[in-house]
């Protein structure tokens, strides 16, 4: 399936849910925000949540320099 | 050049001169003749005060931008002192302040620049105990801190202070901007739920950032709070903005305020009184 992802299309290979997406992106879940269709998605919901092809999946990363 | 009253078109800029010193009427000639700012913006930006917490490489820049532009009254909260490894990017500081506190060297500096601001130096470290009487008298709140801590602890303050923040983070070569108006859509809490464990996410020490980053998120700092404070403009509402310096992108990330949110959801579990 096709998703959004960061505002541009991205083929999803395997995943079906923000975990095994972000596992194919080699993302560490602990390191980043998940959005998708601009809904932030809890960090203990990575596991369980869908992704659906069309959505619009953005990852923000957790960024605290100064 | 000298800079005369004669020289502006009055209907462009509104407002009256009168207040301003001679020497001030030179100092800040580019925004009185600049339509958007005028006489009317350039009083409103030396009667606001802002509080900035972080004198690091965000910071530096931050503060030097808002009293070159002759900002009321400023405070700068940090309780760090300067070190060699600093100078790569805080450009407040210099060789003379090693091991001097951040706030107070940041401070010799502005002053240098202009005495028309009273800034006010706090060296202690924000905490959950002094936030509230740090940042009580202050219009605009910017977040220049190095760790996720105080990121979350200005946040919660600053949305149930009823206080608008501007906040801005760097690491390596990514910036990111956030601008938070209480209760009128996100706040950072709402995008990042909570700290993360301590030693999860790499810090600057660690994997270092490009100097020129904290210069380029500062400025956009500097520029929301000048743009709240005058009241001209759009600021940035409703997103995150990314800057990725590699690819020289700005991406906006579109974010609304999240209904599980512990400080301004739709059933909040934090209040004034946690502080």
């Amino acid at each position: 399936m096709e998703i959004i992802l960061n505002g541009e299309a991205y083929l999803v290979k395997r995943a079906n849910t923000v975990s095994g997406l972000l596992d194919e992106l080699g993302v560490k879940s602990e390191l980043v925000a998940v959005e998708i269709n601009m809904n932030i998605i809890k960090r203990a919901d990575y596991i369980n949540k869908k992704i659906n092809g069309g959505d619009r999946v953005e990852i923000v990363n957790f960024v605290g320099g100064g | 050049m000298d800079f005369h009253l004669s020289d502006l078109v009055p209907e462009l800029q509104g407002g009256s001169f009168v207040g301003f010193t001679n020497e001030q009427l030179t100092r800040y000639n580019r925004h009185f003749v600049l339509s958007g700012i005028g006489a009317v913006g350039q009083r409103r930006i030396s009667q606001a005060k802002v509080a900035l917490i972080g004198a690091g490489g965000l910071g530096s820049v931050i503060g030097y931008y808002l009293c070159a532009a002759g900002i009321g009254k400023l405070a700068i909260v940090d309780n760090d002192k300067v070190e060699l490894s600093n100078l790569q990017r805080q450009i407040a500081h210099n060789m003379a302040r090693i091991d001097v506190n951040k706030a107070e060297s940041a401070a010799q500096t502005y002053r240098a620049l202009n005495p028309d601001v009273d800034i006010k130096v706090f060296k202690e470290r924000l905490v959950k105990g002094n936030i509230r009487g740090l940042i009580a008298d202050y219009d605009v709140v910017i977040d220049g801190s190095d760790n996720f801590q105080t990121r979350f602890l200005i946040n919660d303050a600053c949305v149930l202070m009823g206080k608008p923040l501007v906040s801005g983070a760097v690491l390596g070569f990514e910036g990111q901007l956030m601008v938070v108006m209480p209760h009128d859509g996100h706040c950072y809490r709402c995008v990042f739920e909570d700290v993360p464990p301590d030693g999860v996410v790499p810090t600057c020490r660690e994997v270092g950032v490009l100097g020129a980053v904290p210069g380029v998120i500062g400025s956009l700092q500097a520029m929301e709070a000048i743009k709240l404070i005058v009241g001209n403009g759009e600021v940035l509402k409703g997103c995150i903005l990314i800057y990725n310096a590699l690819n020289v992108s700005f991406r906006k990330v579109a974010v609304q305020r999240n209904p599980s949110c512990k400080v301004c959801g739709t059933t909040p579990s934090m209040s004034i009184y946690d502080f």
